[in-house]
């Protein structure tokens, strides 16, 4: 049987970075909703904040591990599986990607020790600063490797020798064109996805009628959130669209489903997009909807994907269809935090039940909708891996199909072990609650030693 | 080029490894261990010990993967398809045991994690040697790109690699546990200490037999003169260090062991640097061939210098607060 490596390598890139960008949507958002509580912990001595804290970073825990061991997996697949890759922009990229190791990874390993273990070794003012300094580490971490990616996207700053990129002006690597874009949708992502698990988990105890107290803070605070960020995103969103309309407005063609440059762009509703016949079936439009939001003009024309060989455009159904994935869900967080807030002002928030249920039940909601976000982004940028740079194709390692084939049915087990336990311990950790531990054995794990042991140990050391 | 910013990379990246393999070493070494404690209050302890400090020794394999694409894109383009399938098993090994720190936790049953924690750490350790081994070897390549089979990895050198990284890092793991743990676990890790420390030493030994017999470039490396003036007082040092690690071991001093034996492991390094060096990709590619642009390199290395020295202080703060043994029963009921 023959194997296409391309495939295989693309089809195996993909499932170990889309489940590795579950973790980072998450950990991002929630290291720094940790240190908020633990910074209302020291401002206002209330216990319940410190219980909160506490049940967090045990979520996080797991979260973590498992962001950190599919994060390494990436980190070496750009030589195993795509080794033209390394070496044609390996100049440029290489660097962005070592600043995210010496300025976020080993800031956020080393200080997850502290806050996960050091509870009772350190003064409360350093705990809390450690969650501060995990916040900041994710965020960095975020910052480099969305401006690699968007090098990939929008690639500035080089100058291409024998068919190798070299760097010229490191300024306009960093902070290309659609990197500070992509850096504030991704980010907002982050913090809207967390949110929204939070709101989630605070709704399923009111619906329960335990940890009401803390239940009801949890609610608040991501309300308080979501209501300024949810909007904000759509904004951000519509920004980080006019950016890639005009640095690779074919991706932009592919989302509307937009064929004809030289009519306007009616936007779909829903339609599918039929590459063979270059037209869309069953179609439900607003008229001139696209030309409206992308020139601000009913009447106003952008590049259809006809304006290009069907070589050189993007799978088209992948990025329009999850292009509308990703729109829907931003219209439910909308009008979610909206309606969440009337109801907060209108103090019915924690009695309107159907409300609690769906917010309850819409805790991934986040989750796909970043995913969705990074086939869009991802998929658009096809038939090119570095736009206009090097193609997808010409990228692969020289290795067998089948080894590509195994691997890929390797991670597929390993992940799937992996995750669904994961997913089953944070469930069981919420299940169990912002007690004074959540799960018995963890207290141990989750800094707990015994004061007398502390005091021995720090005897020990004199020997 | 700059001759001398590949040279600084090789002895930057030559670093992070060395930070990898003893750090990372005795945490996977303790995984290594896991079975043969008695009963879970032992492995609770064991856990305990190296959990504060498993996720930032692991960072510097990523330093090390990603200091290589960094610095050496074509040598990170030809190692790592030539070793495809042993770095596939490393990842994938890392994953399982990476996660049951934690999920071992939260977990009703623990022997499935226990299994999880012992075998990825095994089997990480065991494919690492045979990267090592691979490297050492050598790995045909034409044009800059790696030309060779498949599985030209698969020798019984690089299985005897991948057994003597066992060994290492069993040896490793065994001496920070009589460091930093008590009673039980203490002394089952002294006696098995003393048993890796023979296993290492046989392991050291053959390594440095076959290597020179094998392989003409690395016989021409330690025996043509002068070289061998210059090089002979390696193999009297690690000598002198096993001699110091069996004191250690005999005496049951709790410190020393698990320094002589990162004595130990650094002068083997310094061993297989010399036997290879400027080779990035033995036989053909040197560290210069390989090298990114001079531009790149430079980039790079401003913010390491910068930043390098101040991981390793909140490396050091980490560790100083950890300081002491984690005792038998301490941190789980």
């Amino acid at each position: 049987m023959d194997f296409d490596p391309v495939l295989l390598a693309r089809i195996q890139f993909a499932f170990t970075i889309t489940f590795h960008i579950i973790f980072p949507s998450f950990t991002i958002g929630l290291s720094a909703y940790i240190t908020t509580l633990g910074v209302m912990w020291m401002r206002t001595g209330d216990e319940k904040f410190h219980r909160l804290m506490k049940f967090w970073i045990k979520i996080f825990a797991v979260s973590f591990a498992m962001g950190v061991v599919s994060g390494i997996v990436l980190s070496y697949q750009f030589g195993t599986n795509w080794s033209r890759f390394s070496v044609v922009v390996g100049n440029v990229i290489g660097p962005l990607i070592g600043y995210e190791v010496l300025t976020a990874f080993f800031l956020e390993a080393t200080f997850l020790g502290i806050l996960l273990f050091g509870f009772n070794k350190v003064p409360p003012w350093l705990y809390t600063l450690s969650a501060g300094v995990v916040a900041v580490g994710t965020a960095m971490s975020a910052f480099w490797i969305l401006s690699a990616n968007s090098w990939m996207q929008t690639p500035t700053g080089h100058e291409m020798r024998n068919g190798v990129a070299f760097p010229v002006d490191w300024f306009s690597i960093v902070f290309n064109p659609s990197f500070p874009y992509r850096m504030a949708h991704m980010l907002n992502a982050a913090y809207l996805t967390t949110a929204f698990v939070v709101l989630a988990v605070g709704a399923r105890y009111l619906l329960a009628g335990k940890f009401v107290e803390e239940a009801r803070t949890m609610m608040r605070m991501a309300i308080g959130l979501t209501v300024i960020l949810a909007p904000l995103q759509l904004f951000i969103g519509d920004q980080h669209g006019l950016n890639t309309l005009k640095y690779q407005p074919i991706k932009v063609a592919a989302m509307e489903g937009h064929w004809d440059g030289s009519k306007p762009g009616d936007f779909h509703i829903f339609a599918w997009p039929d590459e063979k016949t270059e037209t869309n079936r069953f179609a439900i439009s607003i008229p001139r909807g696209s030309s409206l939001v992308l020139t601000h003009d009913p009447n106003g024309l952008f590049p259809g994907l006809k304006s290009v060989p069907a070589s050189e455009r993007p799978p088209v159904a992948n990025v329009f269809f999850s292009f509308r994935i990703m729109l829907a869900i931003g219209f439910y967080m909308i009008g979610a935090a909206l309606f969440g807030a009337w109801l907060w002002w209108r103090r019915k928030l924690f009695q309107t039940r159907w409300f609690l249920r769906v917010v309850s039940f819409t805790w991934w909601s986040g989750f796909v909708a970043v995913i969705a976000g990074w086939v869009v982004t991802e998929s658009g940028r096809q038939p090119w891996i570095a736009y206009g740079i090097l193609r997808t194709a010409d990228a692969i390692s020289p290795v067998p199909g089948a080894s590509i084939a195994g691997t890929l049915v390797l991670f597929v087990f390993a992940y799937g072990i992996v995750f669904s336990m994961g997913i089953y311990y944070i469930n069981r950790l919420i299940a169990h609650g912002p007690q004074g531990s959540a799960v018995k054995e963890s207290e141990g794990v989750a800094s707990r030693p015994l004061a007398a042991a502390a005091k021995a140990a720090g005897e020990a050391t004199g020997n | 080029m700059e001759w001398y910013l590949p040279v600084l990379w090789a002895m930057l990246i030559g670093t992070a490894v060395a930070l990898y393999v003893v750090l990372d070493g005795f945490d996977l070494g303790v995984g290594i261990l896991f079975p043969f404690a008695k009963d879970e209050t032992e492995r609770d302890q064991m856990m305990r010990s190296i959990a504060p400090y498993w996720d930032g020794n692991e960072t510097w394999l990523v330093l090390g993967g990603g200091g290589l694409w960094v610095a050496f894109p074509v040598a990170y383009a030809v190692i790592m398809p030539a070793v495809y399938l042993p770095v596939m098993v490393m990842l994938v090994s890392l994953v399982f045991r990476g996660v049951a720190f934690e999920f071992r936790t939260v977990s009703r049953s623990k022997k499935a994690w226990n299994f999880a924690f012992a075998a990825g750490s095994t089997l990480a350790a065991f494919s690492q040697g045979i990267v090592l081994g691979a490297l050492i070897q050598g790995i045909k390549t034409q044009n800059g790109a790696f030309s060779g089979g498949h599985f030209d990895w698969a020798t019984p050198f690089t299985l005897l690699c991948g057994l003597s990284l066992v060994a290492g890092y069993g040896l490793l793991g065994a001496t920070w546990l009589v460091m930093k743990t008590d009673l039980g676990v203490q002394e089952r890790a002294r006696s098995h200490a003393k048993a890796l420390l023979l296993a290492v030493l046989v392991c050291m030994a053959a390594v440095s037999l076959y290597t020179p017999l094998a392989f003409e470039r690395i016989a021409q490396r330690w025996f043509s003169i002068p070289n061998f003036y210059y090089l002979w007082p390696i193999p009297a040092v690690t000598a002198l260090a096993a001699f110091a690690l069996w004191r250690g071991l005999k005496k049951e001093r709790e410190l020393s062991p698990f320094f002589a034996t990162i004595a130990l492991f650094l002068l083997g390094y310094a061993g297989l640097v010399i036997s290879s060096y400027p080779y990035l990709v033995p036989p053909s590619l040197t560290v210069w061939d390989t090298a990114a642009a001079s531009s790149s390199l430079l980039f790079m290395l401003v913010g390491t210098l910068i930043l390098l020295p101040i991981i390793l202080a909140y490396i050091v703060l980490v560790y100083w607060i950890f300081r002491g043994k984690v005792r038998h029963g301490e941190s789980y009921h």
